[in-house]
């Protein structure tokens, strides 16, 4: 099954000279962890916020399951998308608790599948329930808000998860612990993540394929491997070689 | 002093009542009033700058002018009284609710957009929890504005402390004045009090215990 669909997307933001998505095609397979690889401005986060109709292309068409999004409600649909930022957004003024049944609350489940839930996103997330679910945000450290950011996102068991440079703020050690839990994550479940980063090693590292963006065009959509062995331009070919570089290093 | 309470004591409290629920009923329809126009209001930058900016100018005019202004078209008393009395609390509220809402992070409102939050969620849930310090604060400066341009209203009949106030200036009746002073000085005070510890709460619950 195609999880997602781009058909000749573009987009311009205004006052801008150069279009943030230039015709942008690709197809994803459901249960794919596809990375999301280019420099900053290329346009890797309005590929993203395309999906969940925060930006609305200006022309083109969009599929989710083979569904095109336009015909979609908006807010129905985000629900049914998890979506992780960098800022990681968590309430301050909320629990953790609340934080993370913040969209279930408002689709009326009954306290107890909440109660159950929350605690199980914790656990999933590897943070003991007891300790953390009362706390507030700024009683956490920077890994332990993203992993809420993570199971606040996780909790309706989405089909597709968005996840825009998340542990961009965070430490390499923790970084690398977080990058490990997702990928893990991601396996059981079997679904399909769009995670965006511009850091060509954990790009390598965590998708099963990987989209190179540059200037607002995918270069190359393909397997780690095959990217490594075939780049599909120089520019891919250099990215890579820099890569390479700071690995042997 | 306390001599003169007790002998009027019956015309002294029913103007303090009178005067309480002067204020009181502004406030509610002040609040929401407020609350509508604010939440309207939130689409737009520049439609809030310019809105606020009109209601400063209202804001700055005497009472007694739009009063005189007023009474053609509503008459004397509480018709009058309560609707510029509502006019002059736009002002506060809603610059206060305003300001409020515009410093929740942005990113908080992207995070609850794009997990599929409606514009009223978002608002009752996100902004409006966060920006209730400063919401408050705007409450507690229309209760004391309130409490003191209202003396000003029994200039048109309105009643209230005013009437006690205005009837103890024309007559030299330094215990009225007096007494009708304090009473009003005594409605904002409690007010302003119970409103901030309401604002410490809300900080608090903000900030929490770290
Ligand atoms: N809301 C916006 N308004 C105007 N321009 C934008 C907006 N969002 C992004 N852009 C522009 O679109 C281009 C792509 O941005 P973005 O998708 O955020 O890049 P990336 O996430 O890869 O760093 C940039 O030139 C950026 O300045
Ligand atoms: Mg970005």
């Amino acid at each position: 099954m195609i999880a997602v669909e781009l058909k000749n997307v573009n987009k311009q933001f205004k006052g801008q000279t150069t279009p943030a998505l230039d015709n942008v095609s690709v197809q994803i397979e459901e249960g794919e962890f596809v990375t999301v690889l280019g420099s900053s401005g290329c346009g890797k986060t309005t590929l993203i916020k395309m999906l969940n109709r925060l930006y609305e292309a200006d022309s083109g068409e969009i599929f989710l399951f083979g569904k095109n999004i336009k015909e979609q409600n908006p807010v129905e649909l985000r629900r049914k998308i998890g979506y992780v930022i960098q800022q990681i957004g968590l309430f301050p003024h909320m629990t953790v608790k609340a934080n993370i049944a913040t969209i279930p609350k408002i689709l009326k489940w009954d306290k107890k599948r909440i109660d159950k839930e929350t605690d199980r996103m914790l656990r999933l997330v590897q943070l003991e329930p007891d300790e953390f679910r009362d706390r507030y945000p700024a009683q956490l450290s920077g890994g332990q808000q993203q992993r809420i950011g993570l199971a606040r996102a996780l909790i309706c068991d989405p089909r597709i998860m968005l996840l825009d440079e998340p542990f961009g703020a965070i430490d390499a050690i923790n970084r690398e612990i977080l990058q490990n839990e997702l990928k893990a994550i991601h396996q059981k479940s079997g679904r399909t993540y769009l995670f965006v980063t511009h850091d060509i090693r954990e790009a390598l590292k965590l998708g099963t394929k990987v989209i190179i963006m540059n200037e607002g065009k995918i270069l190359q959509y393909d397997t780690p491997e095959n990217i490594i062995n075939n780049p599909a331009n120089e520019f891919v070919e250099n990215l890579i070689r820099t890569a390479e570089l700071k690995g042997g290093a | 002093m306390i001599d003169y309470f007790a002998k009027h004591s019956d015309m002294l409290m029913s103007a303090f009542l009178e005067h309480l629920q002067i204020v009181f009923i502004t406030l509610i329809i002040s609040i929401v009033l407020a609350a509508v126009i604010s939440y309207l209001l939130l689409k737009s930058k520049k439609a809030t700058n310019i809105t606020v900016n009109i209601f400063s100018q209202i804001y700055s005019i005497p009472s007694l002018a739009l009063f005189a202004l007023l009474i053609p078209l509503l008459g004397l008393g509480n018709k009058t009284a309560i609707p510029v009395l509502v006019l002059y609390n736009q002002y506060l509220l809603i610059r206060n609710i305003m300001t409020g809402m515009q410093q929740v992070d942005r990113s908080l409102l992207e995070a609850g957009t794009g997990m599929g939050m409606n514009k009223w969620q978002l608002v009752t849930k996100v902004q409006v929890p966060l920006a209730m310090p400063s919401i408050i604060a705007g409450i507690r400066l229309a209760i004391i504005s309130t409490t003191g341009i209202a003396t000003i209203a029994a200039t048109i009949n309105a009643g209230g402390l005013g009437k006690i106030l205005l009837s103890g200036l024309r007559t030299m009746n330094t215990y009225k004045i007096a007494w009708g002073t304090i009473l009003s000085v005594i409605i904002a005070l409690v007010a302003d009090m119970v409103l901030k510890l309401l604002e410490k709460k809300t900080k608090a619950t903000k900030l929490n215990e770290i």
